[in-house]
């Protein structure tokens, strides 16, 4: 997918519960931190998604290295993190991760206790959108958190429709926030 | 066996016991039975028979709903906003509404096959009459598993198959009544229901395809079926070329029969898009492929045909305006999809032929197939003179085309996959058409890239333009529709399938819209074919996994055969032909384990979840069709796979595979509650990409009965494929080791530790003689 053109789908018309737009990177980074028990989870498409990092499988192992969110890879992506020597990555498919994250008696990827916030990036549009939606209907009491450059509006909170390079500004600085050791 | 009308009417008669005057006695249906087989508990079942089976399957597999849409505007009090734990106005929640639009659209889907089927039996009917005999298939005693099964009748003739339609359109209307504002309100209710609109779904195409195999001297279960081709190149445009659009047979059969008849066939190009080119081919192998559901724009844009018949199912509703376009008629032959089309049905031939000829008329609606016939190809004869030197793209210079493009990304917006067409038109206009012609193969060719252009650019013909040279070269060998399984080969491959030595059965079905194109399927097929599964393909996948050529230029058709057996790529046809693969998987149940097949729905349904490692795959579901198919496999215990348009549907039937108690099952032999694992784990299954789809259909083809090399041999493939495409062994083999034999001779080391690493215990998995139903149960301790 080209990094240069609008993304997004016709189906970003929202239901009358619609997600609120993140204001800033320091925003974003801030309501990941202050989650007790955060979720990143890193979709397919994230090595054709260009970052500063190189790619968001790239970002995503720099997030890993702060520990503060644990990181899931979906598909079949964990395999390119394990090719770069990420293999603290956890690995669930898309469906199996929406089911859990709506069951309030799942205590994780690590046994430690159910998430309190999922954050999606890199996914299928379409395919994050119904997942989103699922867990809007689903799992009210999940924040969730869409990072693609493009509005989710069933998330709890999504970035707007943005310039790649003002995306990459605002993934990168959220990224080093993540990023840096506590 | 036929069902009868009795009556009896006495005007007078007279005894020493009395006189009788104007008796009338009637009965609606009585059996002519010469079946021996005892009936099973379940014949002619009614929307609440199977409910208990369909709860015990969902309570395992439980619905994870996605809402495509937070309201309901299905009656007046609406909108009713359901977002969360709200309710509408009828009192329905989220929960439900979801599951009642996933019912909607398996009743159309199963609708819109019995519709096909009612066509063709009346057709047929009409042609030959009712006492024609069902032939099958080869070999086969068992001519209808899915009638035996849900109906609890022998079919011999095209009348019986009567009965088992007027059932499924009876149990259809039951069905949609449920979805009216007021009825159902509980979602595994609705559930349930679509599971049975499912099943009824494959009644309907069983009638459908043995009715046509049966009288049209279609393929009867030959597995080395001839090759035919599939592709532009397959036709040659340089004679008059007549291209038949959808699903239902009869008018294409006309227009062959009336080629041959007039000795015309070897100067007239007949060819198919979609299921309807599958069954030309059935009939004539001489009739051409032109390809897949997707290819109709692209095929039409490009000049090629002079005449357009549509019959019903999945054809363009706007092939009018396109068809205009190129100055090409249309004749519409079936009244479910008149296009607003004048009813031409009784007049004169000549006339319509006069009329489309000279354009008079843009197109007709002919609801005779033997006049559609004779029109089509008068017709097509004096249209291709008119358009010497005109079959070509309407369009020339793309670079000039695409200097209008304001780069706005509205087409990218609209596009199902998001492809970048704006960088693509961005090098167009340097001259540059590389970019666009490499999304040809991406295309799912729906168009909607052209309504959102502001500026109208024709961007799918500028795709196909762009690729044009390779695109109207292209042309694969397909070898053409088999029809059924044939009862021998079931008894050879059975047991290797039920103890898991032939590690599974894939089915790859339905539509065209492929998140990454078509090559996927070949893909995904090869890697299984490889590994000596059977692989069963029908529809717009069948197509599909023709059109990947190795480096010697050979695909897959050509590599594998075409039998049922490790190994084999079987091509069983149509739409309708997806009975058969369901089909088999009864059959199986019933000639290889001997498990009484009459009426006897749950028995049958309860070995195949247990026993038989089918899984479907519908990389490219897109329509109500096939949602009622996968529907129908999921009652009957087979797990879908989809690709990831496919979490469109709205819902998927997931497995917890570690919740134990899910997994908990009877031990027929002393009726013991044991533990057998997650197998399979999923019953419907949306994957994000072919490699995870894949790795998934590796792991659901693991049933409780497999035997410990069985296991093995599954085992290998899936831990081999999970190291492939994710790098690591998988996660959770000690849910699948159920004993130190189970591992795979080559893996003992790599799992052994893993198992260690887990706190894997020797048999807490159990390997009964599985089964859901307590009445199955024969000794109890």
């Amino acid at each position: 997918m080209s990094g240069k053109m609008i993304l997004g789908q016709t189906a970003e018309i929202p239901g009358p519960k619609k997600a609120l737009i993140l204001p800033s990177a320091e925003v974003a980074a801030t309501m990941i931190k202050k989650a007790k028990r955060p979720l990143l989870v890193v979709g397919s498409e994230a090595t054709k998604i260009t970052t500063k990092d190189g790619d968001l499988v790239d970002s995503a192992i720099r997030v890993m290295k702060g520990h503060k969110i644990a990181v899931v890879a979906t598909a079949h992506l964990a395999g390119e993190f394990r090719k770069r020597k990420a293999d603290g990555v956890f690995s669930m498919p898309l469906m199996n991760l929406g089911d859990r994250l709506r069951d309030t008696k799942w205590t994780g990827l690590d046994g430690k206790g159910r998430y309190d916030l999922a954050v999606f990036v890199g996914l299928p549009y379409y395919l994050e959108w119904l997942v989103l939606s699922g867990l809007k209907n689903f799992a009210g009491d999940l924040k969730t958190i869409s990072l693609d450059r493009t509005y989710q509006p069933n998330a709890g909170w999504s970035m707007g429709l943005m310039v790649e390079k003002e995306w990459k500004e605002v993934m990168d600085k959220i990224v080093s926030s993540l990023g840096e050791a506590s | 066996m036929s069902k009868r009308d009795l009556k009896l009417k006495v005007d007078e008669f007279s005894s020493p016991l009395g006189k009788i005057k104007g008796l009338e006695i009637e009965i609606g249906k009585i059996y002519a039975e010469d079946w021996d087989e005892p009936m099973g508990p379940t014949p002619w079942p009614t929307i609440g028979t199977l409910r208990e089976w369909d709860r015990r399957l969902l309570k395992r597999y439980k619905p994870f709903y996605m809402p495509f849409c937070d309201l309901c505007c299905l009656c007046t009090f609406g909108k009713c906003d359901l977002t969360g734990d709200k309710k509408g106005a009828c009192g329905l929640n989220m929960a439900a509404q979801q599951s009642r639009i996933v019912l909607i659209a398996a009743c159309i889907g199963a609708s819109t096959h019995t519709a096909h089927a009612r066509h063709m039996l009346d057709h047929l009917i009409e042609e030959y009459g009712r006492d024609i005999p069902l032939d099958v298939a080869l070999n086969t005693n068992v001519e209808a598993p899915n009638i035996r099964l849900v109906c609890g009748i022998r079919p011999k003739t095209l009348k019986d198959l009567e009965d088992a339609l007027d059932y499924v359109e009876t149990q259809i209307v039951q069905l949609v009544a449920a979805t009216h504002t007021g009825q159902e309100g509980d979602n595994i209710d609705f559930e349930s229901k679509a599971f049975h609109a499912g099943m009824l779904d494959h009644v309907a195409m069983e009638v459908a395809d043995i009715s046509q195999i049966s009288t049209l001297g279609l393929p009867k279960g030959e597995p080395e079926t001839s090759l035919t081709d599939l592709g532009y190149g397959a036709i040659d445009a340089s004679k008059p070329v007549i291209m038949c659009i959808g699903h239902n047979v009869l008018p294409s059969v006309d227009i062959i029969d009336y080629l041959m008849g007039n000795d015309l066939f070897g100067q007239i190009e007949v060819g198919g898009l979609c299921c309807t080119a599958h069954d030309m081919s059935r009939y004539d192998k001489r009739a051409k492929i032109i390809g897949p559901i997707s290819w109709q724009l692209r095929f039409i844009r490009a000049g090629i045909p002079d005449l357009i018949v549509v019959d019903e199912q999945c054809i363009r509703t706007d092939v009018l305006q396109e068809a205009k376009a190129i100055g090409v008629p249309v004749i519409a032959t079936s009244e479910k999809s008149c296009l607003g089309l004048q009813d031409r049905t009784g007049d004169d031939p000549e006339k319509i032929v006069e009329d489309l000829s000279t354009g008079k008329s843009e197109g007709v609606l002919i609801i005779n197939p033997r006049k559609v016939g004779e029109v089509a190809v008068k017709t097509v004869i004096n249209v291709s003179k008119q358009r010497q030197g005109k079959k070509a793209f309407l369009i020339e210079d793309i670079s000039k085309l695409a200097k209008s493009c304001r780069a706005c990304g509205e087409c990218v917006r609209a596009c199902p996959n998001n492809l970048p067409i704006v960088d693509a038109m961005k090098a167009a206009k340097e001259g540059d058409y590389s970019q666009l012609a490499s999304l040809y193969d991406l295309c799912v060719g729906c168009g909607r890239c052209e309504s959102a252009c502001p500026v109208n650019l024709p961007i799918i013909s500028m795709i196909t333009k762009a690729d044009e040279k390779a695109a109207i070269m292209e042309k694969y060998p397909i070898r053409v529709g088999r029809g059924a399984i044939q009862d021998v080969e079931i008894r050879e491959v059975g047991s290797p399938i039920v103890f898991g030595e032939i590690p599974g059965v894939i089915a790859m079905v339905g539509c065209a819209n492929y998140p990454a194109g078509g090559g996927d399927v070949a893909r995904i097929a090869e890697e299984f074919l490889k590994r000596r599964f059977i692989v069963v393909a029908s529809g717009c996948s069948a197509m599909n996994i023709a059109m990947t050529k190795d480096e010697e230029g050979l695909n897959l058709y050509q590599k594998y055969p075409g039998n049922f057996d490790a190994g084999g790529l079987v091509n069983v046809g149509s739409c309708v032909s997806n009975s058969h693969i369901t089909g088999a998987a009864i059959k199986i149940a019933n000639i290889f384990a001997k498990r009484p097949l009459r009426g006897n729905y749950e028995e049958i349904a309860d070995y195949i979840l247990n026993r038989v490692g089918a899984v479907g795959i519908a990389w490219g579901a897109m329509s109500q069709k096939a949602a009622s198919i996968a529907a129908g496999c999921w009652r009957l215990g087979i797990p879908v796979v989809v690709g990831p348009h496919g979490a469109k549907y709205r819902r998927m039937l997931l497995g917890r595979k570690e919740n134990e108690e899910d997994w908990k099952i009877f031990n027929a032999r002393d009726g013991q509650e044991v533990y057998v694992g997650p197998a399979p784990e999923h019953l419907f299954y949306a994957a994000e990409t072919a490699e995870e789809a894949i790795v998934m259909t590796a792991k659901l083809v693991m049933r409780p009965n497999d035997t410990n090399k069985g296991r093995a041999v599954k085992l290998s493939h899936y831990i081999d494929l999970h190291q492939r495409y994710y790098g690591s062994m998988p996660d959770d083999l000690q849910l699948y080791v159920r004993r130190l034999q189970d591992i795979p001779f080559t893996m003992r080391d790599e799992v052994t530790k893993v198992l260690q690493d887990s706190g894997w215990v020797e048999d807490r998995i159990a390997s009964p003689d599985p089964t859901l139903l307590d009445r199955l149960v024969r000794r109890r301790q």
